[in-house]
């Protein structure tokens, strides 16, 4: 295969899937940068974040914080705790991205919410080369988010903008991706799972701190299941044989 | 804060997500025990569980629209998409239908 065919194959593949994101992503960008600029910052401070943090609810926190005072320790922990759910995304990577060479570290990098969901849910025809999609795509939400934080940086508080309901796009992601698993998936236990433990824990918690606790019990379900579970969700070709047993 | 200062608050919250978003890769370069393996199973199913609830945060069912165009489009993505199977099409007209129902009737 010739490599141009190849990647423009994959970048045809990853722009429509990737085109709902990324109308969102400037929109979000916008308001995030508009955000930062109401609080005083400079104006490439947007862009600064979008490319040294690229997550979205992190750089809010972010930026709410830069106006005060100077707290590495505190920043640390607080964004390590809104981030941790990058831990699930990267377990369940591990597979897919095996074998990428030198577009993984960037595919790690960029591995937001959004990325994640399309690169790991979408279904990418067999003669469509996996990791340009993976790349093209997260390259494609990427640069529309740093995009938007720019513009809603740079023009701060002079674009009258409110498209209430853009950012619904995530919602509707998450909502197909899910339907799409649950129509092949042999078990359904995981994926109610992840809803009840989810709910439970936003009841629970509020819509602050429900995450972790989520996370944690969706752990400890799967941990105490994993004798009825392993064999149906398996997908290791061979048993395994590597002797490392649980951990 | 100096402008120094909210560089390195920056830097230090880039270095936290990095962090949460290499570390499995790193801690598993190796090779990945049965155990790790079977959460990369067994987790995807129950992560969109909770990416759709984590969407779903901060709507309040007990007051304003009452969570009723979040629902509607919930709906709307997943009949389009029953009925297509074709993730775009569901995403673009369960947006289209939350973005109408937000701004003009509620």
């Amino acid at each position: 295969m010739q490599p141009t065919g190849t990647k423009t194959a994959a970048f045809r593949q990853a722009l429509p899937l990737s085109f709902p994101i990324m109308v969102g992503f400037i929109f979000l960008g916008i308001t995030c940068g508009m955000y930062a600029s109401s609080l005083g910052l400079p104006w490439w401070m947007p862009t600064f974040m979008s490319i040294a943090i690229f997550g979205g609810s992190a750089e809010f926190v972010v930026a709410s914080m830069l106006p005060g005072v100077f707290d590495p320790l505190t920043t640390f922990a607080v964004i390590l705790v809104v981030q941790a759910r990058h831990l699930f995304y990267g377990l369940s990577m591990l597979k897919p991205f095996a074998g990428m060479g030198r577009k993984k570290p960037y595919l790690i990098y960029a591995l937001c919410d959004e990325s994640f969901s399309i690169n790991y849910g979408a279904h990418v025809p067999e003669r469509i080369d996996r990791g340009w999609f993976m790349l093209f795509v997260s390259l494609l939400n990427q640069a529309s988010w740093v995009l938007g934080c720019t513009l809603g940086g740079v023009f701060g508080n002079m674009i009258p903008l409110d498209i209430e309901g853009i950012s619904f796009a995530m919602t509707a992601l998450c909502v197909v991706i899910f339907l799409d698993q649950w129509l092949q998936e042999k078990s359904h236990v995981s994926s109610l799972t992840g809803l009840a433990a989810s709910a439970l824990a936003l009841v629970l918690f509020g819509a602050d701190g429900f995450l972790i606790p989520a996370m944690l019990i969706i752990l400890a379900v799967m941990a105490v299941l994993r004798p009825r579970l392993e064999s149906i969700y398996s997908s290791d070709d061979a048993p395994a044989a590597d002797g490392s047993g649980a951990a | 804060m100096t402008t120094l200062q909210q560089i390195a608050t920056v830097l230090i919250a880039g270095a936290a997500t990095v962090l949460t978003r290499f570390l499995p890769f790193f801690a598993f370069r190796h090779g990945a025990p049965r155990f790790i393996r079977y959460l990369g199973d067994v987790l995807p199913g129950a992560i969109f569980g909770m990416l759709v609830i984590y969407c779903l945060k901060d709507v309040d069912v007990l007051a304003g629209s009452h969570g009723a165009p979040e629902a509607i489009g919930i709906l709307v993505t997943g009949g389009i998409y029953l009925w297509r199977r074709d993730m775009l099409w569901a995403i673009l007209t369960g947006t289209a239908s939350y973005m109408l129902l937000v701004n003009l009737v509620w």
